[in-house]
């Protein structure tokens, strides 16, 4: 099962895969013609349906920011359909909610991940084979849950009890202004962040624990013969082979974290502006203001905010892309 | 190391997904996700009373009026059996935007057409080379909600409320409270002020009286506040007055009964504080001025009106349909259903579900509006 003996495999079957291609065996009969052609379709229409839906999408968001009478990437308003503006221009900017986004998905990553990876290592190198599979079922049940279950759960058990550690968190850490409230807490970017760590647990674990159970038998004899403890075998060789995999895995929870959108919505109050403490009520993202402002908006509105869904797919697409940097090089220095 | 490559490439990928799909579902949900509650009522068109007619009407907006008028719907279709009403309960600007795509046949709206929409109905001929009209059906009280220990009836002036959405009052023990409350004992606790983060009609009536009474900013559908937290629904809004201590808010008087919250007596022009009752808030809707232009007919509320039984923070919603030029066929199913619910047993059951009947005079004004589609 080690790298070394799967990749000749993998190479002899490159081989095998050459040959049709290239035309040297002659005889492709009905049947490969029909599967060949079904694939290549399949390819193209999935290619042109992602071209038609960006197409879409960026003249939309195009139309509605050639409209925008403020700056679009600094501007901290969110007024597409012009109802508080003088003469109804359309005034519209994504600072305030990218903030906010980036805000409550790096707080649900920093409370998620840790104890994502805990349970992944815990399932994999402290349990049992059987007994780490059925935990391991139990965690994935949680990415089963509804997001919108997860919002209510955040609004109406959750919320009720972040005072107690925000008002902790403000009193140790209240001299760093993003930690100063006015007094008041919950329904804050802090609350929304707990609820996404909660909901991207499950991805990061289950992406982390097939990781782990990877790690070469022969790296994990090696440790404990040069006499390692269970802690330092993990350290040793386990957690080194997995960094890069864990790593997208964590992008991957991160992902999640910035697109989520209904159980943020109901957690989080919308206050108008851009919001830096993150204790204190009040907060948009991206997502959550799609899902409330969807509805009732207008057609620049709804422009704006297909404007706002193409930058938080830039986002993620900037983060995707940042990560693989890390990893790459993080993998270049380690080996 | 292949395998670690490939992880990454696929996490990747996968994220990019994710967040995709994630704002694809935004729009799909938005869409269709509050597919009508009133579409139960039968469709089988067998029998067809006389003076009913037949076919299907569709219609979208408002949530507002959303249980006013699947109660009508049930109760339409049950006397025109060839009648199906289906409304969408889409929000007032979604219901607009259907009704200028021609997707429905009327709209209905927390606020008369504004000017940049009566443009977009012209400029899609929507209705021909007619004009797009207003008419009033559904009124209704706005309570203001609130939750302070201990505290169960609170006088709010109207110069409080703007002071409080402002952001100038922050706490429940300010001078400014206690002088119109001299035997309440309010703690010192933070004011948590609540409003719609959605486009709203209530919030456009709330800050109407805020504005006139209270020197607030002007009347906006977008409630104007920047210190108040703002959450999607008037649901949501009675929700969190009721969870958090020290809130305040504003929402139609049902969901002030439903939720058995506090709800305060606010003030009217003479200063006077006026309870909320559904017959004090019915006088003071029919003080309204009704401006009637051909069909279009709009109620202004008249804010100087001090009687001592007229609560003043009122709030009326609007069906919107083509003055001229609506679709041959589905005219007579328009004008069925718009008759039906402005006459007086339909406006009856309003009481019952939380809203105020129009008064008669207004009526009678939407009578010969509806009369005069075409």
């Amino acid at each position: 099962m080690s790298n070394e003996r799967l990749s000749p495999v993998a190479d002899a079957d490159e081989v095998e895969v050459r040959d049709p291609r290239s035309g040297l065996t002659a005889k492709a009969g009905l049947g490969d013609r029909l599967f060949g052609g079904s694939a290549r379709g399949a390819a193209v229409f999935i290619l042109i349906l992602m071209a038609a839906i960006a197409a879409f999408l960026i003249y939309q968001a195009a139309e509605a920011i050639g409209k925008d009478q403020v700056n679009f990437v600094t501007s901290f308003t969110w007024d597409p359909d012009g109802n508080s503006t003088p003469n109804g221009q359309p005034e519209f900017g994504i600072a305030a909610i990218a903030w906010g986004t980036l805000v409550t998905s790096v707080i649900g990553v920093l409370l998620g991940a840790p104890v994502a990876i805990g349970v992944a290592l815990f399932i994999t190198q402290y349990l049992p084979r059987k007994i780490g599979s059925v935990f391991g079922y139990i965690v994935d049940l949680l990415a089963a849950v509804p997001s919108v279950v997860y919002g209510l759960w955040g609004l109406l058990v959750l919320d009720q009890h972040m005072s107690g550690v925000s008002k902790i968190i403000e009193d140790v850490l209240g001299w760093i202004p993003l930690f100063k409230t006015d007094g008041t807490y919950g329904s804050s970017m802090f609350t929304a962040g707990v609820v996404l760590a909660i909901m991207i647990l499950p991805i990061i674990a289950a992406i982390a624990r097939e990781i782990y159970k990877q790690t070469p038998r022969e790296q994990i004899e090696a440790a404990y013969a040069l006499g390692a403890t269970r802690w330092e075998m993990i350290r040793l060789a386990v957690l080194p082979y997995g960094r890069s995999g864990v790593t997208s895995a964590i992008i991957l929870g991160f992902g999640r974290a910035l697109g989520e959108t209904i159980a943020v919505a109901m957690v989080l109050t919308q206050v108008p502006g851009l919001v830096t403490r993150i204790l204190q009520p009040g907060g948009n993202t991206i997502a959550a203001n799609i899902a409330v402002q969807f509805g009732d908006a207008f057609t620049t509105g709804r422009q704006a905010l297909i404007a706002s869904g193409l930058v938080l797919f830039l986002m993620t697409l900037i983060v995707n892309y940042a990560a693989r940097v890390v990893v790459r090089r993080a993998g270049k220095a380690g080996s | 190391m292949k395998f670690q490559r490939y992880g990454s490439v696929a996490g990747i990928a996968v994220a990019a997904a994710l967040a995709l799909s994630a704002c694809g579902s935004d729009n799909g949900a938005s869409t269709a996700s509050t597919t009508p509650a009133s579409s139960a009522g039968g469709s089988s068109a067998s029998s067809t009373a006389a003076a009913c007619p037949s076919g299907t009407l569709k219609a979208a907006g408002s949530t507002a009026q959303a249980n006013a008028i699947s109660q009508w719907t049930k109760d339409y279709q049950g006397q025109c059996t060839g009648v199906t009403v289906d409304y969408n309960a889409n929000g007032s600007g979604a219901g607009v935007t259907s009704f200028i795509q021609k997707a429905a046949d009327f709209a209905g709206s927390d606020y008369a057409l504004s000017t940049t929409q009566a443009g977009q109905v012209t400029s899609a001929g929507r209705c021909g080379t007619g004009s797009a009209v207003d008419i009033p059906v559904v009124p209704g009280a706005i309570a203001v909600i609130f939750n302070v220990p201990g505290v169960t009836s609170l006088n709010l002036s109207a110069k409080v409320l703007a002071g409080i959405y402002n952001g100038t009052i922050t706490t429940w023990n300010d001078a400014q409270i206690k002088a119109d409350n001299p035997s309440a004992t309010l703690p010192a606790l933070k004011i948590q002020p609540f409003m719609r983060s959605d486009t709203s009609g209530t919030s456009y009536n709330f800050s109407a009286y805020l504005n006139a009474l209270g020197g607030f900013s002007a009347a906006n559908k977008q409630f104007p506040s920047k210190v108040a937290q703002g959450v999607k629904g008037s649901s949501a809004v009675a929700a969190k007055v009721k969870s958090t201590s020290g809130a305040i808010g504003y929402a139609e008087y049902s969901y002030a009964t439903q939720d058995s919250l506090s709800y305060a007596e606010v003030s009217n022009a003479s200063g006077a504080f006026v309870q909320l009752t559904q017959a004090n808030a019915a006088n003071f809707i029919a003080k309204a001025k009704v401006t009637q232009n051909g069909s279009d007919t709009k109620l202004a509320f008249d804010y100087t009106y001090a009687a001592s039984d007229a609560y003043p923070a009122t709030l009326v919603t609007y069906e919107i349909a083509c003055g001229t030029g609506n679709d041959a066929t589905q005219l007579p199913l328009i004008k069925g259903f718009l008759n039906y619910i402005t006459s007086s047993a339909a406006q009856g059951e309003l009481t019952s579900l939380g809203y105020v009947p129009l008064p008669s005079s207004i009526a009678a004004a939407d009578a010969t509006a509806i009369a005069s589609l075409s």
